[in-house]
């Protein structure tokens, strides 16, 4: 081996060294983030937790600070915009696989999807308030449908991925047996995408757990115990809203933290229900 | 009868078809709204006293609207975020898709994804906790809060949309290519980078758009770091993002100051509209391979 040919492969295997290198440093870099946000945050946010924290609305006579409403009005949110999100979704994927025969109708439609999913929250927060919050005023109601809004394209994705799964013999045997269109799609074609709904469903419930700027201008700051109706009638913070108002606006750390430690619990939890949702109706199809 | 089953065809028909323009008819709205919205401020301003104007005093008895610091801001923020970002971001994602074993790859992914569910606020909230004082003792800086802490947190909000596009197109280069390379001599290392990331190229670019997209309309947990102050952008200086501006004042805002905002926000929209159209085109050019 000359001198040149040695040179050559030395520096070869010092590039290659480097890049190896930069790749397990990166890898360790994301993960110690990672790992370093959850347990601070869990590690100052868990002491915090208490019952009365969970189980009462803040008082200013007993100079208390509880949570309860909060939570509830994050429970109301999510319901309300899941159960306007589901049908839109779901009707315009079963829209764009099933029926639609325009092409380009079909490429307009997907755009349309792909730009709101671009969207910041921020904007679509001001066109909440504009449109929404000028009809219903700043109420819970005005932030689950820009909530719905804003998911749309996730469970749209969902359950089109899932309906391309259903497969096309079912449908024809249907046709064959002499169901029209409408009569296949909802005993075949639906029952056969249901597991992508569900996830995808999911999937948006954990994007709106974590949800803060949309809500700001649309569902306001009050933290008031409601039941379900006057509740979304009204305005309400949920958690993500509380945590800022308490962390940037009274400095109240400790409750931000203890926030922040349930809030990140319920998006980890609703996260690994999706992926097992996933993985486990895969399995079932593919038994 | 048969008339009755076709009249019931047509109307599901219809009504499935208008389940699918409403996400058309969301996008419209957005639009409109925005633009209508936001127009007046900048007809009364003027274009360049908008766009260029170096001095935002919305308040101010002889107020000033000049949104420059913001879009500087926000470019700067957006640019720096990625330049500590990405390459984080890329090399982690050509370990996970090409080098990584099975076990250590499905448990990355998992903690990858766990970045990706953690909401703004919280990331917020570490930022305000860790990150401010840690820059203020560290560069001896009155005030941590600023464009370096929203930078810090932007790069590490990006890191799991950059990671998961790019490990998906990093995985769909054909094995061909990476056999035909290792049978050349190359090693396995070498075959990623001389072979495969190039063959990756506009399914990274796109990953790259979506950390810049991602990067424009964070507001909340810049909001909690940057500091929020009118500020032209400096490493130090405490600013406000297009996002951040908007956010801070409106929920006081009223008459020509408002219309200002919704001006500020047409403008991010404009953005945002920039770097989907890129992200669009680089997917369309990595789905043509």
């Amino acid at each position: 081996m000359t001198l040149e040919k040695r040179r050559l492969l030395g520096r070869r295997q010092l590039t290659a060294a480097l890049w190896r290198g930069a790749m397990l440093a990166a890898t360790a870099i994301t993960c110690s983030l990672a790992l370093f946000i959850v347990i601070y945050v869990s590690f100052k946010g868990l002491p915090h937790i208490t019952w009365r924290l969970v189980s009462t609305a803040p008082s200013h006579l007993q100079r208390t600070i509880g949570i309860l409403p909060d939570i509830l009005n994050t429970v109301y949110i999510i319901f309300a915009a899941v159960t306007a999100v589901l049908p839109i979704g779901a009707g315009a994927a079963v829209y764009l696989t099933e029926y639609a025969e325009n092409k380009k109708m079909v490429a307009v439609i997907e755009y349309a999807a792909e730009t709101l999913a671009g969207i910041p929250s921020v904007i679509y927060g001001l066109v909440g308030m504009l449109v929404f919050s000028g009809t219903f005023g700043t109420s819970l109601l005005s932030g689950a449908l820009t909530l719905a809004v804003m998911n749309l394209p996730t469970v749209m994705r969902t359950t089109q991925e899932s309906l391309k799964t259903v497969p096309q013999s079912y449908r024809e045997g249907a046709f064959g047996l002499g169901a029209g269109k409408w009569r296949v799609i909802r005993t075949v074609v639906l029952p056969g995408c249901s597991d992508g709904i569900i996830t995808g469903c999911i999937l948006a419930v954990g994007r709106m757990l974590g949800e803060s700027a949309a809500l700001l201008f649309t569902a306001g700051f009050a933290h008031v115990l409601n039941g379900f109706f006057d509740g979304l009638a009204g305005s309400g913070a949920t958690l993500t809203v509380a945590l800022y108002v308490y962390a940037k606006e009274r400095g109240d750390l400790e409750t931000a933290f203890a926030i922040a430690a349930i809030l990140m619990a319920l998006t980890l939890f609703v996260n690994m229900l999706a992926s097992f949702a996933g993985a486990f109706f895969k399995r079932r199809r593919e038994a | 009868m048969k008339k009755k089953k076709e009249f019931m065809e047509t109307a599901v028909h219809g009504l499935f078809l208008c389940l699918g323009l409403i996400t058309v008819g969301c996008v419209l709205l957005i639009t409109i709204y925005l633009i209508v919205s936001g127009l007046p401020a900048i007809r009364q301003i003027g274009l360049s006293g908008f766009l260029l104007g170096k001095k935002w005093a919305s308040t101010a008895p002889e107020p000033f609207f000049g949104i420059l610091p913001f879009i500087l801001t926000s470019i700067y923020g957006t640019a720096g975020a990625m330049v500590i970002g990405l390459p984080v971001g890329f090399f982690t994602a050509v370990y996970l898709a090409k080098a990584a074993p099975a076990v250590l790859k499905t448990a990355i992914i998992n903690v990858v994804s766990l970045l990706a569910g953690i909401p703004s606020v919280v990331y917020g909230l570490v930022g305000m906790l860790v990150l401010v004082p840690g820059i203020r003792t560290f560069f001896g800086v009155p005030d941590g809060a600023g464009l370096l802490a929203a930078i810090i947190v932007l790069s590490v909000m990006i890191l799991p949309s950059v990671i998961n596009v790019s490990v998906a197109a990093l995985e769909a280069v054909p094995k061909e290519y990476e056999d035909a390379s290792l049978a050349l001599g190359a090693t396995p290392t070498e075959t990623y980078f001389r072979v495969s990331v190039p063959a990756a190229k506009s399914g990274i670019a796109a990953a790259v758009a979506l950390g810049v997209g991602r990067g424009i309309g964070e507001a909340m947990a810049v909001m909690m770091v940057a500091g929020n102050a009118a500020n032209m952008p400096s490493l130090f200086a405490s600013v406000r993002f297009l996002t951040t501006a908007v956010a801070c004042e409106m929920s006081y805002a009223g008459g020509l100051q408002r219309q200002a905002l919704f001006s500020i926000a047409l403008v991010l929209f404009f953005f945002i509209m920039v770097s989907n159209a890129a992200l669009n085109f680089f997917l369309k050019g990595s789905k043509k391979r």
